[in-house]
């Protein structure tokens, strides 16, 4: 049964760590099709909202739903990764030893089981998408090079690739434009809009700029739960968000 | 599954039971007083040799692909060994010192009437081959599937390990454990109906061993050029990233480590009719570290480098502790520090850096980063 329309539905989750309050009655609504920045000071619970909606961290109170009906508190990293949430880690997170085009290929919707990896054989379909991804991405003349010799930018591409891969309905994108050049940052947002024409993504950022040129409602976390909501000009003008986090 | 047999490791398949029947054709062939024969105590060292190359293998994978450092493989070996070691004793029957007909001497020493549960079935081989996989696979199945379930990783999991040999070889001790104690079993008669002692013998568990080494090569070389295998290395390099593609890393792990103490299991089996013995100190923590020593030597993440560490290591071991026995500890210590500190990737690996250094690398080969 569904319970909300909504693609990800969180309501009144806390997650307490030692007495501390990483998530405090945090609520946020992210619907089918959506793109959404979210922004906030260190600390704001950004990563952790993270690690509650793909299954590292579960929550103490609050419900965490997917698509309307499926409680993501009671699975695993692994189950929800397959029910279709990608993420993009802070730290580009590629496998080294392996190819371009292996790290693809072992991020390819499809095969999870051990048996599956060590029987099936491999298939063409397969080999189509993985092409098309390249493409995309813009690796493509460096598909059997080891991921551990790519640049920065070119390994958060790869993860970035790596997710469409994966095939997921929502994205969740931790800080892509750390550490990156402002002609990379500017290729990534353009990325991440044509990402969003056919899947919701979630993006934490710290650079005012790439949210502006992403253009998306944004959501201001502060101290575990959401200061302000709007359009970036609407929450730059809340009293409270230039307090506590614009800080002028 | 074949077509992940690459040529590399074909090459390596056919090579080692080849190379064992040549060298058989030199002890059986040859006369004693011709140059190149090769005497039977050298068939038995070699066999030896080939049996802790098969667990050195075993390591390999586990550890090489996995980036699972089990310090506790010895404790798979020695149980595949104490199967087949339970086996030989039966088949002494009545021929023991105190000549009685089912209880071992051990037994009969310790007043004990009858067999006890756990020692039915040894009689058959059938039965001892099974449980040379059985019982490591089922040991490294629950204590894999507590660790890895409950994400222990790293050097927690080799302390892990490392414990279960330990409580292992504290049980074996026992006598009450109806395993021989701190004797072990020994003084084996015959296998399958063949005098233990006689040469033919001694040259058919050394060719079997060579098979098994070969078949473990094969087994290793499409495991780790599949799909899972690439799992599997992805996993050892960024286990959360894997886990955030949908991958159930446990499910992986467990893989891997059962059927690497099942490997070591049988190279635990073949190892006791060769030495003729086996006893508790083969769970002694000190010599699973040696094993992945052996590795580290030959080369982590290659299938040939911990076949080539055990050969040499245990080569090296074999002419010091007969030239000067108190040195080869500190050796082998000063081995591992070598080895840690100027070749990371192991001697397999150094040859490969110097291909690259003369720009001939091909790029289907790669050594994984040290880690």
């Amino acid at each position: 049964m569904r319970l909300t329309g909504a693609l990800l539905y969180l309501n009144n989750v806390s997650v307490i760590f030692d007495g501390f309050k990483a998530l405090n009655g945090l609520s946020l609504v992210i619907e089918p099709g959506e793109m959404r920045a979210i922004i906030g000071p260190n600390g704001a619970g950004k990563t952790t909202m993270m690690d509650v909606v793909t299954g590292k961290t579960r929550p103490d109170t609050g419900e965490v739903l997917f698509d309307g009906a499926i409680d993501l508190t009671r699975e695993d990293e692994a189950s929800i990764a397959q029910l279709g949430i990608g993420r993009k880690f802070q730290k580009p997170t590629v496998f080294e030893n392996h190819t371009v085009a292996d790290n693809l290929l072992l991020a390819l919707a499809g095969r999870r089981r051990a048996m599956a990896t060590l029987f099936a054989p491999e298939d063409r379909a397969e080999e189509e998408r993985l092409e098309a991804i390249l493409d995309t991405i813009r690796l493509g003349a460096l598909r059997d090079v080891p991921a551990a010799s790519l640049s920065h930018g070119q390994k958060q591409w790869l993860e970035i690739g790596m997710l469409l891969a994966q095939d997921p309905k929502l994205l969740l994108v931790d800080e892509p434009a750390a550490g990156m050049t402002d002609a990379e940052t500017a290729a990534t947002a353009s990325l991440l809009k044509e990402i969003n024409k056919t899947r919701s993504v979630v993006v934490v950022e710290h650079d005012m700029t790439f949210v502006r040129d992403l253009g998306v409602k944004v959501t201001v976390l502060h101290e575990g739960s959401v200061l302000a909501e709007g359009s970036l000009d609407q929450v730059s003008a809340n009293e409270r968000v230039v307090e506590v986090y614009l800080g002028r | 599954m074949l077509r992940h047999l690459d040529a590399r490791a074909r090459l390596l398949v056919a090579l080692v039971p080849g190379l064992a029947l040549g060298t058989l054709a030199l002890n059986l062939a040859l006369p004693p007083e011709h140059a190149l024969h090769v005497p039977t105590y050298a068939i038995s060292l070699l066999g030896k040799y080939l049996c802790y190359a098969l667990l050195a293998l075993s390591v390999g994978l586990v550890w090489g692909y996995g980036g699972i450092l089990s310090l506790g493989h010895g404790a798979f070996f020695a149980l595949g060994g104490y199967a087949m070691g339970m086996y030989l004793m039966r088949q002494i029957g009545s021929r023991g010192v105190y000549g009685h007909p089912t209880l071992p001497d051990f037994m009969v020493f310790l007043n004990w009437q009858e067999l006890p549960w756990y020692w039915y079935g040894f009689d058959q081989f059938w039965f001892a081959a099974i449980m040379v996989l059985l019982v490591p696979g089922a040991l490294a199945f629950v204590a894999g599937w507590l660790a890895f379930r409950s994400r222990v990783t790293g050097v927690y999991l080799s302390i892990l390990t490392q414990a279960m040999t330990y409580a292992l070889m504290l049980a074996f001790f026992r006598n009450d454990m109806g395993f021989g104690g701190n004797n072990g079993l020994t003084d084996f008669k015959d296998i399958l109906g063949f005098n233990i002692q006689a040469q033919e013998t001694r040259a058919a568990l050394f060719f079997a061993s060579a098979v098994a080494l070969a078949l473990g090569l094969a087994v290793a070389a499409i495991l780790v050029n599949s799909r899972f295998g690439k799992v599997l290395v992805a996993i050892r390099d960024a286990e959360s990233r894997a886990r955030f593609l949908g991958y159930r890393v446990e499910h992986y792990k467990l893989l891997v480590f059962v059927l690497s103490a099942c490997m070591a299991g049988v190279a635990g089996a073949l190892y006791v009719p060769q030495v003729g013995i086996i006893n508790p100190s083969e769970f002694a923590p000190a010599n699973s570290i040696e094993i992945v020593i052996w590795v580290a030597v030959g080369g982590r993440g290659t299938l040939l480098g911990p076949v080539l560490g055990a050969f040499l290591v245990n080569f090296a071991k074999t002419w010091l502790t007969g030239a000067m026995p108190e040195l080869w500890l500190f050796a082998l210590g000063g081995l591992f520090i070598a080895v840690t500190l100027l070749l990371p990737k192991g001697l397999v690996g150094l040859a490969a850096q110097i291909r690259l250094k003369r720009g001939r690398l091909p790029s289907s080969h790669r050594v994984p980063a040290a880690g």
